[in-house]
């Protein structure tokens, strides 16, 4: 259980991540039960109808009128997302066939198919806004749409997988709750979807180093040092210092956003310093302390200049990690051609029945 | 790997399919999301693999996105007229005297 602490008003029924999916589902729910008319009135400005649809909390749906700006944001939002769980599927792929027991193989497959499965979810919301699946395809194998630079990072031990469900889950999470109330429809529902499924990613990579941790001192200190890597790029998955963040202010106010990249790593912090506690680990930064004052955690702000970096393609593992899409995408050029093939066939074979018939 | 000789291939595009899905027996079919496949067969197994991963249905339907038919938003008022002023439909309409039951 965690996140209470920090979402005192959304009244979350069972408490913790779970809790807050499960309130974001409600209030979806509600929000479509208070009347309004489908559509604006003849003759009535599009643009403040919007508006109001995103005052009342309530959601934009696929065909309705909406800003260009707001589609462009979006498109690139939920690609990008969509992007990150793909490229995810790889750091912990790395790990599947060397997994220490079958047990936590069958997991780690699960977990790698979960990441698919989100994938699709989100591209199939951002193809609803207009934009069709292979120029999604394209634009990530051309490098012209990002991915979150967390997995241009190497998993180099097994403690790596656990780190990631983890803290990089966990980042992610923190990350998602509040975008299950975005003010887009389809993107809002993907997200209750992805986010109960989260939770499983997350604990079990708690568990990973929960039993590294309380192991062998080799083991103990093979868990210690994931996270001594993991932290950092973690904290960074946020993205820049408000000051810096140059999309935030506008989806805010589109309720594509609702915190602050800031407010987010603060929660982040607030929330993993106790479970490093159980975990009986050491997180890298001395002048992490409670402010009493502030009621959070003061903490040392990760290297923005290095996910600059690995923003603009220096990461360890960008090249590899783009190489190995483009590989796979072209290796499975065969598999969609068969397919097709195949059903155009049947398509043929049945019309011959048809006529013959 | 390719060699450099061979012709770009040319993507293949499959299909947009909507997927709805039965939670449990006595519930109707709901809306749950799309995918791409190349036909029917392969969009029922993409779609138990896409969405059904946690028991989630007992029931799958596939439809090809181009076959459905949706009204536009644009002429809702054109459209959904008819029934907006016929308030009689619902049993609130009716006043009922004090005293009278089973009505």
């Amino acid at each position: 259980m965690y996140g209470n602490d920090f979402a005192p008003e959304e009244d979350a029924p069972g408490g913790g991540l779970l809790g807050q999916v499960e309130a974001a589902e409600v209030a979806l729910r509600e929000a479509a039960a208070r009347t309004r008319e489908a559509a604006p009135a003849p003759g009535e400005d599009p643009a403040a109808y919007f508006a109001d649809v995103i005052d009342a909390d309530q959601k934009i749906e696929p065909r309705d009128w909406m800003p260009d700006a707001y589609r462009r944001t979006l498109v690139r939002q939920i690609a990008q997302h969509a992007h990150s769980e793909i490229i995810g599927m790889q750091p912990e792929g790395n790990w599947i066939s060397r997994a220490p027991s079958l047990k936590r193989k069958a997991i780690l497959l699960a977990k790698v198919q979960d990441e698919a499965g989100h994938g699709l979810y989100l591209y199939a919301a951002a193809e609803t806004l207009g934009v069709s699946r292979d120029e999604l395809v394209e634009l990530l194998l051309d490098g012209r749409q990002k991915y979150s630079s967390i997995f241009n990072y190497p998993t180099l031990t097994w403690a790596d997988v656990g780190a990631i469900g983890w803290l990089v889950d966990g980042a992610a999470i923190v990350n998602q709750v509040p975008l299950c109330r975005c003010s887009y429809g389809p993107y809002a529902r993907a997200m209750i979807r992805v986010c109960k499924e989260e939770s499983f990613h997350q604990r079990q990579g708690f568990e990973i180093l929960h039993t590294l941790s309380h192991g062998t001192p080799a083991q103990r200190a093979m868990a210690q040092d994931a996270l001594d890597r993991w932290w950092y790029p973690s904290l960074a998955m946020f993205g820049p210092p408000d000051g810096d963040s140059t999309h935030s202010a506008q989806s805010m106010a589109w309720k594509i956003k609702r915190f602050s990249n800031d407010e987010l790593r603060q929660r982040f912090v607030d929330m993993c310093v106790q479970q490093a506690e159980i975990l009986g680990l050491t997180i890298p930064d001395p002048d992490l302390r409670w402010n009493d004052e502030r009621q959070a955690y003061d903490f040392t702000q990760p290297d923005y200049d290095e996910l600059m970096r690995v923003i603009k393609g220096e990461g360890p593992c960008n090249r590899q990690r783009m190489e190995h899409r483009r590989r796979a995408h072209a290796d499975g050029a065969w598999v969609r051609e068969a397919a097709t093939a195949y059903a155009a066939k049947q398509r043929a074979e049945s019309q011959r029945e048809k006529v013959a018939a | 790997m390719s060699a450099p000789s061979e012709p770009p291939r040319v993507p293949v595009t499959s299909p947009l399919w909507e997927v709805f899905v039965r939670a449990r027996r006595g519930l109707s079919h709901t809306h749950v999301g799309s995918l791409h496949a190349p036909d029917a067969e392969l969009a029922l197994h993409n779609a138990r693999d896409l969405y059904t991963r946690r028991q989630e249905g007992v029931s799958i339907w596939v439809v090809p996105a181009g076959a459905i038919i949706a009204s536009s938003p644009d002429e809702k008022d054109s459209f959904f007229d008819p029934a907006a002023d016929k308030v009689y439909r619902h049993p609130t309409f009716y006043e009922v005297p004090d005293g009278v039951d089973h009505l």
